[in-house]
């Protein structure tokens, strides 16, 4: 299976070993994956700050590189909802990683082991947006690709915190224009996972983890981030 | 500038930390009720759905049904008055009490006549107004506008309350005993209700079909006011209607739940025909609806029923509280509401969520709201009512993404400089340091790995 890869810009940037281990890990799994080097960006900074008008150059852009691709695979939730809603437009082509591989690959043996107490948290763009699960407000059958996978970890232990799907705070430039707010939703998430003494959290999404990083880092906390990604790429061998 | 901007509220709201983890907790207690509540329900999805449909339907036939309603109401012995906006709200009003020599009015459940600000005009004609719920109560001896739709007080503790009330109406200092202090505001409207010569009460549901309307609350005050005076006006947004009485059923079964946990409000209130010897009006009212309307991406706002139960959940509300929205609705659908009402000065409201969708989750009819915060920020910043700076910044950033070589090659100066000159983002300039670390730049992007990794260019 032919996988084209979007890396988002910050992930590129900053977080190369979260982009270093989707590739590996659809290898893994037999996919053949490319990543297309004129990529940058989603276009989602500008269009949730209100510029969606300004981002004609680097949709069209996307939509050039990717034209041919069959699977688009993007190690994030929010960027993979931006793409599929406002540059794809629904095209069913594109898909956050979880769901690629429960839903496309089906997979179902990820052969790796993480022998470490990790909480999950649930990225708001992934859950209610890309549906990755059940939202806590919803009356439905509970579900979640993100636990499907990490239930397949071996000698993991995995926890939720009480507040099981409450946002972090990040929301793009909502983190800097509403400093204070975003950054005690922050402090709030992170204590949340510091008091379930986790070794690590997770998510689908490494935006929300570069946020709650930043606010363990400044708090001292022994507390470490870790996109799935990463986790489900660590072989037993 | 000296507009209110949520943000620099917020701020100031949120500097107690103590205060805000309270109003946090207190506000997600609520949330975490009408989980309870909603969870006992197997086939709610289902009647978010049909209540969904209902106030669809009634968008789509508002025109025809305003008219029904009109005409069933005036055959049930009911006056019938329609305001533009909020200044003809006023005057109508006004025009009804001096009619009848009106001196003390009592009023209960209407969030409209705060829209209208309906309070400070008839009180600069000298008419008292005393609220009657409790929670408006309270805020009213405060001089302060309502912090929430459902409990426009519930950004005062016990000691607040007990304070204001040691001061208006003389109970011991220091008592914060609720019952104590219930029993007080009891006492003290009770004079009012039964010295007041009419009674002013909101709308929940307006019936077409049968030209009653049904008012929902709690503490019974809206009925206690009601049937003393001997006149009773109404006052409703024109959205308030519904088709039926069948379809009352399953707003009553959604209302309650999604608002505070319970099955129903303790009193759903009909009324039909004044008494004999009562008057009793309807004001039907616009003040921007009828505009808000015409706009397909943002008409769904006007399904809203007023649960309240998107500012429990919103994670931004919990912690800022209802003042930092500087509307009379604050929250996820005040930030929807208000920009139709006035773009400019509400121009910050939509920028004020992280958009997690948690309040278009728990909506009862089932309003897209996060989406719309996302559309009235295109509209906001193409009718050039962001800042300069935000606007220079972010085509400036669109220019680095929309060049391949300049983003790579930005991005790696950038990291270089962040490596070796951390001060220059490290700093107070920089909103994210205030509170957070940056994260820290790799030598290598992504893209310089893949090359040297799996170099197929
Ligand atoms: S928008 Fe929905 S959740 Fe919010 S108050 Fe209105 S009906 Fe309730």
């Amino acid at each position: 299976m032919k996988v084209s890869l979007f890396i988002p810009c910050y992930i590129d940037q900053f977080y190369p070993q979260v982009g270093i281990a989707t590739l590996e890990l659809l290898e893994k799994l037999g996919c053949e994956v490319v990543h297309p080097l004129s990529q940058t960006c989603c276009g989602q900074p500008m269009a949730n700050s209100g510029y969606q008008h300004i981002t004609k150059s680097i949709d069209k852009q996307n939509q050039q590189i990717f034209r041919e691709a069959e699977y688009i695979v993007c190690p994030s939730g929010s960027c993979t909802l931006h793409l599929k809603d406002h540059v794809f437009h629904g095209e069913s082509k594109v898909y956050e990683l979880c769901e690629f591989l429960t839903d496309v690959l089906k997979v179902s043996e990820v052969n790796a082991t993480f022998p470490h107490k990790v909480g999950v948290h649930q990225s708001c763009h992934g859950l209610r947006g890309l549906l990755l699960g059940k939202g806590s407000e919803l009356v439905s059958e509970p579900f979640s690709k993100i636990g499907d996978l990490l239930d397949q970890v071996k000698n993991i232990q995995v926890c939720t915190p009480s507040k099981v799907d409450e946002c972090c705070g990040f929301g793009g430039t909502f983190a800097v224009n509403e400093e204070a707010v975003s950054a005690k939703m922050g402090k709030d998430r992170a204590e949340e996972f510091e008091k379930l003494d986790v070794d690590y959290i997770t998510s689908a999404d490494m935006s929300c983890l570069m946020h709650l990083e930043g606010t363990l880092k400044r708090k001292g906390s022994k507390v470490k981030v870790i996109h799935i990604a990463e986790i489900l790429n660590q072989s037993i061998s | 500038m000296s507009q209110p901007n949520h943000a620099n509220l917020a701020e100031k709201l949120t500097k107690d930390t103590k205060r805000t983890d309270w109003h946090n907790n207190s506000i997600w207690w609520v949330r975490q009720n009408r989980d309870k509540a909603v969870f006992g329900i197997p086939d709610w999805e289902n009647l978010r759905n049909t209540a969904s449909s209902i106030k669809s339907y009634m968008l789509e036939n508002l025109h025809d049904l305003l008219l029904e309603f009109e005409k069933n109401a005036l055959a049930n012995g009911v006056q019938v008055h329609w305001a533009a906006d909020a200044k003809e709200h006023n005057e109508i009003v006004h025009g009804i009490l001096s009619k009848r020599a009106v001196k003390k009015m009592v009023k209960s459940k209407s969030m409209l006549t705060e829209e209208c600000g309906l309070n400070h005009y008839l009180e600069d004609q000298g008419i008292e107004v005393i609220d009657t719920d409790l929670g408006e109560r309270i805020i009213q001896l405060r001089h302060e506008p309502p912090s929430h739709i459902v409990a426009p007080a519930i950004h005062l503790k016990r000691e607040d309350i007990s304070e204001t009330f040691h001061e208006h109406l003389g109970t011991e200092k220091g008592n914060i005993d609720p019952q104590y202090l219930t029993e007080a505001a009891r006492q003290s409207l009770r004079k009012d209700f039964l010295s007041a010569d009419a009674a002013l009460t909101g709308v929940n549901f307006a019936i077409a079909d049968t030209g009653e309307f049904v008012v929902c609350t709690n503490e019974g005050n809206a009925d206690m006011g009601a049937h003393l005076a001997p006149v009773h006006i109404a006052c409703m947004g024109l959205e308030k209607i519904i088709p039926k009485r069948e379809h009352l059923g399953v707003f009553l079964r959604v209302l309650a739940r999604s608002s505070t946990g319970q099955a129903i409000t303790t009193y759903s209130s009909h009324f039909r025909k004044p008494r004999p010897g009562q008057e009793m009006h309807i004001v039907l009212v616009d003040n921007g609806r009828s505009r808000h309307i015409q706009k397909p991406k943002f008409k769904d706002a006007l399904k809203c029923i007023r649960c309240g139960a998107c500012m429990n959940t919103c994670p931004v509300y919990r912690r800022s509280g209802g003042h930092s929205y500087h509307v009379t609705v604050p929250g996820p659908i005040g930030s929807i509401l208000a920009p139709n009402a006035d773009l400019k000065k509400n121009s910050d409201l939509p920028f004020a969520s992280s958009l997690c969708g948690a309040c278009s989750n728990v909506c009862p009819v089932k309003i897209n709201i996060h989406e719309q915060l996302y559309e009235w920020r295109q509209i906001i910043t193409q009718e050039g009512h962001s800042s300069t700076g935000k606007t220079i910044g972010m085509k400036a950033m669109n220019f680095v993404l929309s060049n391949p070589k300049v983003f790579e090659l930005g991005g790696k100066m950038g990291r270089t400089l962040m490596r070796t000159v951390p001060s220059l983002v490290n700093n107070s300039m920089n909103p994210w340091y205030k509170s957070r670390e940056m994260p820290e730049p790799p030598k290598e992007s992504f893209k310089d790995w893949y090359r040297k990794n799996r170099n197929n260019e």
